[in-house]
């Protein structure tokens, strides 16, 4: 059986959220919002969950934080202590302060680092994919509502598409998926 | 980033009657449009003075160092105050995308794009000149902790030229993933613009296959506050890392605890005079007076007048320290900086940096594009100069008077430092012209609410 994508077309970032406000309450599942930028408010309405990306950076820094001290210690302390400057090499605690900058510097690099990657995975970016934005205005001036009616059988077709009408979509666009 | 109430005492951040659309046919005009006969010229002066540069490079790794004017005495001459001025440069790059987005200033949108691409040119200038001083710049590895063949010998963690090779690859490389991570959705808009395959194609691949659904703008958000959050201490250990090079070591005239700050502020005072040049020209070249408006350029000089005072105040404290501290030897460091053989560039470093900001507090001369470039200019060269003064006349007058010695630059020195402005003018210009210069889908969100006329708010 072939799926049936309903696409909502609007100008105005505002007239969309107040649409997806209308289709939800009706019990009209969105799947997906293509925008030219972040519309705020809208993913409760549409039922994104907001990411953990930022407990992955946490744990990506105490990652880097936990491998400049034991870099510094087995290089400095353990392998090969050096007397540098009367500093004292003898346990790590004692050499501490110098190692800060270094251990600051690993901690961040990870971070940001170990963010970007994951982010990119997850969002599955990399050079060479295929974009899959409906249409390619969604990225300059238009906001695209992607509404799949298998995931609508408990709200009609017509009903979806008048209520898309009434709140101010520009356009109604369909597409049969095999 | 949230939404507003357009506050009426604000000027606004975007003139003319614009639309969404519109933004996205301004900001991608440079890419689609043919070169003009300016940007051709322009840019072939660049790339001489870059390709003379690469020769002045390639002339001393073949040779050694002994091409450039450094001498027993004076080992740290030009290289390193090109280092610290290029670096230094960096740092407002940075402070716009980073702290200004942590603080909700919604006017670095217009301006944080090409700002962090001169964070990222700047620093790659900057790393040019601790590889070359090196000497052997083939085994450049060595500062990284590797195994090493000569028994288990590591890199030294006590020391401040080891902590900046941490801070500046860590730096340069963070300042590069944040900024391709504001680009991508911008290529996603020049890539759905093109009508040949071949553009398309190009921008596709630069754009990862941004589509931008509402997830992938929920991730996008998270991880823009989360890096701003990252690189904001970042920016500032930098070059709090580049001044221990210079504290911790025990030379009059460096041996000062006031350096982290007083470095921290200077970097972001030049930085911020050096986005002036760039974008004073960048806003005429490539016709985009309605995005980067006399309100942006005001609210820099601002920031210009602040970090102005505190280098200045920083000045005022080192010669007071020295002559409290009662040390004969730091009291000489001042008394020859301000009144030895090296006067010049002593003086031309107060009056560029102390006296010539200060004139920003006119509002004429605030608001005037015209001032504003002269200044930043003059801002420009007066932090070289302080760079300059630090290193070579603190050096120059050595334990011993029978080391006393001047430094002459050779046509080498000259050479590698014009070619440096070279290879950043070279990139950005090829920035200008292939990149979205404005984060125009951050543009975007703030049209309703800081446009000249919010007809957008039509329903």
């Amino acid at each position: 059986m072939s799926k049936k994508v309903i696409y909502g077309v609007f100008d105005d970032e505002e007239v969309l959220l107040e649409s997806a406000k209308a289709l939800t309450s009706k019990g009209v599942r969105i799947k997906d919002v293509f925008s030219p930028f972040p519309i705020h408010g809208l993913d409760p309405v549409i039922g994104i969950k907001p990411t953990r990306l930022s407990n992955f950076a946490f744990f990506y820094g105490m990652f880097g934080t936990s491998f400049a001290i034991w870099m510094t210690w087995y290089m400095l302390i353990s392998d090969w202590p050096m007397n540098i400057g009367g500093k004292p090499n003898f346990t790590w605690l004692q050499n501490f302060p110098a190692f800060i900058p270094v251990t600051f510097e690993l901690t961040v690099f990870c971070a940001a680092h170990g963010m970007v990657i994951s982010y990119l995975l997850v969002n599955k970016l990399y050079p060479g994919r295929k974009p899959h934005n409906p249409d390619i205005r969604s990225t300059d001036d238009k906001f695209i509502m992607e509404i799949q009616s298998s995931e609508n059988k408990r709200v009609s077709e017509d009903e979806i598409l008048s209520t898309l009408r009434n709140t101010g979509a520009i356009e109604i666009n369909h597409k049969e998926l095999n | 980033m949230e939404h507003h109430s357009s506050a009426t005492v604000r000027q606004p951040l975007i003139l003319g009657e614009k639309t969404y659309h519109q933004i996205s046919e301004d900001i991608s005009r440079p890419i689609e449009g043919k070169a003009s006969r300016l940007f051709k010229i322009v840019f072939t002066i660049a790339s001489l003075l870059a390709l003379w540069g690469v020769g002045c490079f390639a002339y001393t790794i073949g040779t050694g160092i002994g091409v450039w004017g450094n001498n027993k005495t004076v080992g740290w001459a030009w290289d390193i105050t090109n280092f610290v001025w290029w670096v230094g440069i960096g740092h407002a790059g940075t402070l716009i995308s980073a702290v200004l987005l942590l603080f909700r200033q919604r006017w670095r949108m217009s301006i944080n794009r090409s700002a962090e691409a001169m964070t990222i040119f700047a620093v790659i200038c900057a790393a040019l000149f601790p590889v070359m001083h090196m000497g052997r710049v083939w085994v450049a590895y060595w500062v990284l902790p590797l195994p090493n063949t000569f028994g288990s010998l590591w890199v030294n963690f006590n020391s401040p030229l080891l902590w900046d090779v941490f801070a500046i690859s860590t730096y340069f490389s963070v300042s590069l993933v944040f900024w391709y991570t504001g680009l991508i959705p911008d290529f996603a808009t020049v890539r759905d613009r093109q009508m040949k395959p071949r553009m398309r194609k190009i921008y596709n691949i630069l754009s990862f296959g941004w589509s931008g659904s509402a997830k992938q703008w929920s991730r996008f958000e998270e991880v823009s506050l989360v890096l701003a959050g990252l690189s904001t201490p970042l920016v500032l250990s930098v070059h709090t890392i580049v001044s221990m090079d210079f504290a911790t070591s025990v030379i009059p005239g460096w041996h000062t605890t006031i350096f982290p700050p007083y470095f921290v502020a200077g970097a972001i005072f030049s930085g911020f005079a050096m986005v002036l040049t760039l974008l004073i020209i960048m806003r005429k070249v490539l016709h985009l007076e309605d995005y980067i408006t006399i309100q942006h350029i005001e609210l820099m000089n601002k920031i210009i007048i602040l970090t102005g005072s505190i280098v200045g105040v920083a000045y005022l404290t080192e010669l007071f320290t020295s002559w409290y501290s009662g040390v004969e030897y730091e009291q000489y460091a001042f008394l020859n900086r301000a009144t030895g053989p090296y006067w010049w560039s002593y003086w031309s470093m107060m009056t560029c940096n102390v006296i010539t900001p200060q004139l920003f507090w006119f509002k004429k001369i605030r608001k005037s594009f015209i001032a504003t470039f002269i200044i930043s200019i003059f801002v420009n060269i007066g932090m070289w100069f302080e760079r300059f003064v630090i290193i070579v006349t603190s050096l120059h007058r050595d334990y011993l008077p029978s080391s006393w010695t001047m430094f002459h630059p050779t046509f080498v020195d000259i050479g590698i430092f014009i070619g440096t402005i070279g290879i950043f003018f070279t990139l950005f210009l090829l920035f200008s012209r292939t990149f979205p210069v404005i984060a125009l889908s951050e543009l975007k969100t703030i049209l309703k609410s800081t446009s000249e006329n919010p007809k957008q708010a039509k329903h």
